[in-house]
């Protein structure tokens, strides 16, 4: 395992590589890339990076990034690209096209505000944006978790059970363009743990098809159900990739969802990325000083773990989203979720908080100030918005 | 003597199989044919965006293509292609990726793609059947509509030219480009064959009868493109590296009147027909120009009888 000190991009820049490498003896990998702040160098790493099988087609813009990886795909070889923002926004289109196609392609989300106006920081607005696509969602709280939770999509999305697209998103700059100490697995563990890439429904001359034409609506309701089971057959396929990343590499990434300290937690918040890492701090200070509170640090949203989540907070009375990105006219996307999933315990506060909107720092302090305003809180109210303090 | 073919003779065509929706007289349909007899029995792997072609194919699970067949969305023809194309030159496979596409998809929304693509001189043959109008969705202006003619939405005529997409793709500087009749079949096998043995980016424009949008009678589509191309409105010619002109045959006096009447959308002829003797005078102007300036192979075509310029058929 070689240490190395890297930034976000390089990080997953890095993991796409060696798991597109990992392909070379079956049709080999490629990458549709076009660039947009703050995600360009993850497609400069990988324009530079020498592919025994594979290549990386830069192309006009981001709908065509993932054309270029629903022919790849088509054709049977392991695809990604990665963008961000209005990047992701053009790209929807054919991100909801290679789900319903059921490509595995892995599509590396860096984090950044919708625009106009623009705004270049971190705001999870526009991968949320995707949450109706067909498509596995992971959010990774650190270099570590990013890198393996890379390598760990291409596992789960090209499972012959699941064969759909996975997104995995990290914060724009607070963790792209930062350097953090990071294990980068060697290509021979990679080459280990990845199969190779097999779409089974791929063109092929001898047994022609015709993929993505025309339907009925009894096929397509048939076609939505198969998506719907391929979502509920991940926290298994999940599992056993994790169990499997472990024997190979000899750590566990966190999975779904992981709960801290809720065992005995009258209150528990919940949040993700990089959030998560101060929402930690936070707890455990308060915590130290005799405070019964938990956290959960929500990784995956789609298939959401809504079984892991109400084991989870079994025996919480307020809980706490912090949301780092807005649906106009409803609220916070993580809490709609939680709320969703907290049906069946009316007694329970779900309170929702916009926080870090348009990239303001998420610090201890306002952590600090959103637990205390739960804590003071007899039923829920509506989302709140925490300005960034100046 | 019979010419009606056998089912056998029927479903061995690769690309086109019978039981397909295509409209009576459509050039789709006879353009798919000569595509599969051109490739001389090679199975091609087909990327077909949103348009008339992929209704081609009927629903699921039955489908028109005896060939692997991809539905791109709208925009991303080229692009698609692009992915498969990459795929099958890192496995050393040969087979000839076709997109087929609409005047919708290639002057309008996918432009931007094809441009790229063609940019990039990614290995694939791109191939517009243009029916110069947005045929799927019932018949609206796209900007290959020629000027003058009635659509759902040019009530009262198109007021600007058709796009010069020719010169558009030559401007790219692809290997091959040139444009395909449905009344010339020997031309239009030729090119298909020429394309099939040029690597690199090629693109073929094909005139599509659309008898539903055009308007006019499914039996005389054939007709209607020799016109064309005789009054000289479409003109058959090919660009080698985007600079080299062939051009293959030249306008032999046939009024254009003799096209134009013959189909409903162009409402204000034969009133006024001087927009579109114009339009051809100019693109004569200057296709002569370049054929002179940059010949291809001293601009004669060896298939091809070329008449001379004095050569006047009006009187026939």
């Amino acid at each position: 395992m070689a240490r190395a000190m890297e930034t976000g991009n390089h990080t997953a820049g890095y993991a796409l590589a060696v798991a597109g490498e990992a392909n070379r003896d079956a049709r080999g990998c490629v990458c549709g890339a076009y660039p947009i702040t703050p995600q360009s160098e993850i497609i400069e790493f990988l324009r530079g990076f020498v592919f025994t099988k594979g290549c990386v087609v830069p192309v006009e813009s981001e709908h065509s990034a993932m054309a270029v990886c629903i022919g790849a795909s088509l054709a049977g070889a392991r695809t990604f690209t990665a963008s961000s923002a209005n990047g992701l926004a053009y790209m929807a289109e054919n991100i909801f096209a290679a789900g319903f196609y059921r490509l595995p392609v892995v599509l590396i989300a860096v984090n950044r505000t919708l625009g106009p106006p623009w705004n270049i920081w971190v705001d999870q607005g526009d991968s949320l944006m995707l949450r109706d696509a067909a498509l596995l969602q992971f959010y990774a709280e650190s270099h570590q978790d990013l890198v393996d939770t890379i390598l760990v999509a291409f596992r789960v999305g090209e499972d012959e059970r699941v064969l759909l697209p996975v997104l995995v998103a990290l914060d724009g700059f607070v963790t792209s363009h930062t350097q953090m100490v990071v294990d980068l697995p060697e290509q021979e563990l990679v080459d280990r743990y990845l199969p190779h890439c097999k779409i089974p429904h791929r063109l092929r001359g001898d047994h022609p098809t015709t993929i993505g034409g025309l339907t009925w609506p009894r096929e397509t309701e048939h076609h939505r159900i198969e998506i719907q089971e391929a979502m509920e057959r991940v926290p298994q396929v999940l599992t056993e990739a994790l169990d499997e990343f472990e024997q190979v590499f000899g750590r566990r990434p966190h999975g779904a969802l992981s709960a801290e300290h809720t065992d005995d937690a009258d209150m528990v918040l919940i949040a993700c990325n990089t959030m998560a890492r101060t929402l930690r701090n936070v707890v455990n200070t308060r915590r130290s000083k005799g405070e019964r509170i938990g956290m959960i640090k929500s990784k995956m949203f789609r298939p959401f773990p809504r079984e892991e989540l109400l084991a989870a907070v079994s025996n919480a009375k307020r809980i706490g989203v912090l949301d780092r990105n807005h649906s106009p006219g409803s609220g916070g996307i993580f809490w709609q979720e939680v709320a969703t999933t907290l049906q069946p315990c009316p007694d329970v506060i779900v309170q929702d908080y916009l926080v870090g909107l348009g990239g303001g720092d998420v610090t201890p302090r306002f952590i600090d100030e959103i637990i205390d305003d739960l804590a003071s809180r007899d039923k829920a109210g509506k989302p709140v918005w925490k300005e960034v303090a100046v | 003597m019979s010419t009606v073919a056998s089912p056998e003779e029927l479903y061995c065509h690769n690309v086109l199989r019978p039981g397909n929706t295509n409209c009576a007289g459509c050039g789709m349909s006879i353009g798919l044919r000569w595509l599969d007899e051109a490739l001389d029995g090679e199975k091609p792997t087909m990327v077909i965006p949103a348009c008339c072609g992929i209704v081609t194919a009927g629903a699921f699970p039955t489908t028109a293509f005896g060939v692997p067949t991809a539905a791109s969305t709208f925009a991303s023809a080229a692009a698609v292609a692009s992915g498969i194309s990459n795929v099958y030159e890192l496995n050393g496979e040969s087979n000839v990726v076709v997109c087929w596409t609409g005047d919708g998809g290639t002057y309008d929304i996918g432009v931007a793609t094809l441009s790229a693509a063609a940019e990039r001189n990614e290995n694939v043959l791109y191939i517009c059947y243009d029916n110069e109008i947005y045929g799927n969705t019932g018949g609206q202006r796209s900007s290959a509509t020629p000027e003058g003619v009635v659509t759902s939405t040019t009530p009262k005529g198109k007021s600007e030219r058709k796009k010069d997409m020719m010169a558009i793709m030559a401007g790219h500087r692809i290997p091959y480009a040139a444009t395909l009749s449905v009344a010339h079949r020997d031309d239009f096998l030729r090119k298909i064959r020429t394309a099939r043995k040029t690597s690199g980016f090629r693109f073929l424009l094909m005139l599509s009868p659309c008898p539903t949008g055009w308007k006019s009678d499914p039996e005389e589509s054939i007709d209607l493109i020799s016109y064309a191309v005789r009054s000289g409105l479409f003109p058959l010619y090919e660009i080698f590296d985007g600079i080299r002109y062939r051009l293959n045959e030249r306008p032999d006096g046939m009024p254009v009147e003799e096209y134009v009447t013959r189909q409903r959308r162009y409402t204000k002829v034969p009133t006024d027909v001087a927009p579109l003797k114009s339009y051809i005078e100019d693109q004569w102007r200057y296709l002569d120009a370049m054929a002179k300036a940059f010949p291809a192979d001293g601009g004669v075509n060896p298939c091809h009888r070329i008449p001379s310029e004095d050569h006047d058929r009006k009187g026939e």
